[in-house]
């Protein structure tokens, strides 16, 4: 089985191209296809297939479910809670015009995501642009990283909602303060993580670079930096998940234009079925997010080339 | 008119050393850690001349301090006392000049085979070859490996026998004055090793390089060195015998099974491990 992923490693790197995407499909196939025993061909398709429609049938099921009770509830339990066909109409009246613009109290589901994103990313690049720097000092220097741990082991655990009041209060503006939330949220996952990831890298390594008589900067450069790039890479795919969870509930206390506060506005409009779509559309950019940084991942991570 | 007597001594030990100069010496070299307030000596008074163009092997049971006599020459540790000597030249850092192969290859994951020997070639050639030349010199050197059809392959593609090859043609790529090889074919299987040994035996008939290879195989050790260095077991472990191999060269394993020679010397080998030097019963 080993020896197949391998040699479909080895076809898409020779048919040369930065083919990643296909890449993940042809590999996370080989995974779930049966290993190639002596069985005849014939049975290999039919046995793909029904792989194929296994993958569809169950988590179908579950959808349909979920769709049951979530009517039930609608019917018997909770009458305000919309009912799933009211929820779709509401997701097409919604997606018919993602992008309209009637003045900041009022604009389409498109700009609203659009403005959380961008708190998003701000948040977390600045969080990669502090984080990693200093989680590399902690991870080369036992005398910094004795300096900062226990800070570090206190604050983790806060939730990064906490500092919100810090930060109105000292950027006396909401969106500076929902970026300052994210870049707390993001901060811990990616210094730990890096730190980590020096302190993880092999001593040969650091052989190799002494025998080599390589300078500092070419230690950091050559050696610690790619090896440190897998832990690096997770924190920060730990970090952009988690922060696309916090941002919902940071823009709820702000206000202002983003997913989170449309959320609040439409509860307090009574709009219910909006906040169901909101839910899944939340749902669904963060899958894309996480798959966004699942191929940046494929990218540079050595060990899923 | 009578010199002072340690002027004098110290006149005849610089002569000694001017005459009597090897090209590699490990002059009585000591080595001792403390833990907890107790010294533990690992090595104690180790003295070893090599020649150039020397294959030499260093075996011994496991812990008796070979690894560490060769972190020690590729300048990994630094001695407790004594020193090693490189042309006369004192060497305690580590350098291109004493290239080692280590065990489990340390080949960098993220780099392609070609890459991987490119970047020893790069650090060491910076200023004295071109980029063409230094580019023909990592493909020469891979070559020499049998490595050349793998270039873009990663490490993580690799077996532990191409794995091998690919670092001995990084340490080779380096042009070392000695090229230092810790227990360099040890975690493969036989008939990889085998094919790995007969490699080295070629390319140091072609090179000539000057060689110090831990090993802990008998067979190994006879086959390929011009000396075998037995060390004694530790603490203060120290060479208990060398024993010079004069079996002429190119060696062909095959013959060497029938051969008296050959079985003698490994029975020799044998008699220190397993008489002089038994295996401490806890390892």
């Amino acid at each position: 089985m080993k020896s197949n992923v391998l040699r479909i490693a080895e076809q898409d790197k020779s048919s040369g191209a930065e083919s990643t995407p296909v890449a993940v499909a042809t590999q996370s196939t080989s995974h779930s296809s049966p290993p190639p025993t002596d069985a005849p061909t014939k049975w290999l398709g039919r046995d793909k297939l029904a792989g194929i429609l296994r993958g569809v049938v169950l988590p179908f099921l579950t959808f349909a479910i979920v769709i049951g009770v979530w009517l039930l509830i609608h019917t018997h339990v909770v009458k305000a809670i919309p009912s799933p066909l009211d929820a779709w109409h509401k997701a097409v009246e919604i997606f018919s015009d993602p992008f309209y613009d009637k003045g900041p109290n009022d604009m389409g589901i498109a700009w609203q995501l659009l403005y959380s994103l961008g708190r998003v990313m701000a948040g977390f690049g600045l969080a990669v642009l502090v984080g990693v720097p200093v989680g590399f000092l902690m991870g080369m220097s036992p005398a910094f990283r004795t300096a900062l741990q226990p800070l570090i082991q206190i604050l983790r655990p806060v939730s990064p909602l906490a500092w919100l009041p810090i930060g109105l209060l000292l950027f006396r503006a909401v969106d500076p303060s929902a970026i300052f939330v994210i870049f707390i949220t993001c901060i811990w996952p990616t210094l730990v993580n890096t730190a980590a990831g020096v302190q993880a890298v092999p001593k040969d390594y650091m052989n190799v670079a002494a025998v080599l008589r390589l300078g500092k900067w070419e230690i950091a450069t050559k050696i610690l930096l790619p090896a440190t790039l897998p832990y690096i890479m997770t924190g920060m795919r730990l970090s952009l998940s988690i922060a696309w969870m916090v941002i919902v509930a940071a823009e709820m206390l702000t206000g202002g234009i983003g997913i989170g506060f449309y959320i609040w506005d439409e509860w307090n409009n009574l709009n219910v079925p909006s906040i169901i779509v909101c839910i899944v559309v939340i749902g669904l950019v963060g899958i894309i997010l996480e798959s966004g940084m699942s191929l940046i991942q494929k990218r540079f991570d050595y060990n899923l080339r | 008119m009578r010199p002072k007597a340690g002027g004098d001594a110290c006149n005849v030990y610089l002569y000694k050393r001017c005459v009597m100069s090897a090209y590699l010496s490990l002059e009585n070299i000591n080595m001792s850690f403390t833990a907890k307030g107790n010294t533990f000596c690992a090595l104690d008074n180790v003295n070893m001349r090599i020649d150039r163009g020397e294959l030499i092997s260093i075996i011994g049971h496991s812990g008796c301090g070979k690894s560490t006599v060769l972190n020690i020459i590729a300048g990994l540790l630094q001695t407790s006392a004594g020193g090693v000597l490189l042309e006369n030249k004192e060497v305690n850092a580590p350098g291109p000049d004493r290239a080692v192969v280590f065990q489990n290859h340390s080949l960098l994951p993220w780099l392609s085979v070609y890459d991987n020997v490119r970047l020893a070639v790069n650090k060491v050639f910076a200023e004295t070859k071109s980029k063409k030349e230094r580019h023909d010199w990592t493909l020469h050197n891979l070559a020499l490996v049998h490595m050349d059809h793998a270039l873009e392959k990663y490490p993580a593609e690799l077996s532990g026998g191409m794995k091998q090859r690919v670092g001995i043609a990084r340490a080779l790529a380096m042009e070392p004055k000695v090229l230092l090889m810790d227990e360099p074919f040890g975690a493969l299987d036989a008939l990889t090793r085998a094919h790995l040994q007969d490699s080295l035996m070629d390319i140091h008939a072609d090179l000539k390089n000057t060689v110090i290879m831990i090993t802990h195989d008998v067979d190994e050790a006879v086959l390929l060195s011009d000396r075998i260095v037995m060390m004694t077991n530790g603490p203060a472990a120290t060479i208990g015998e060398i024993l010079k191999i004069e079996l002429p060269r190119p060696r062909q394993r095959l013959e060497m099974a029938d051969d008296a020679a050959y079985n003698h010397y490994r029975a020799e080998v044998m008699r220190f491990l397993y008489e002089r030097q038994r295996a401490v019963a806890v390892a």
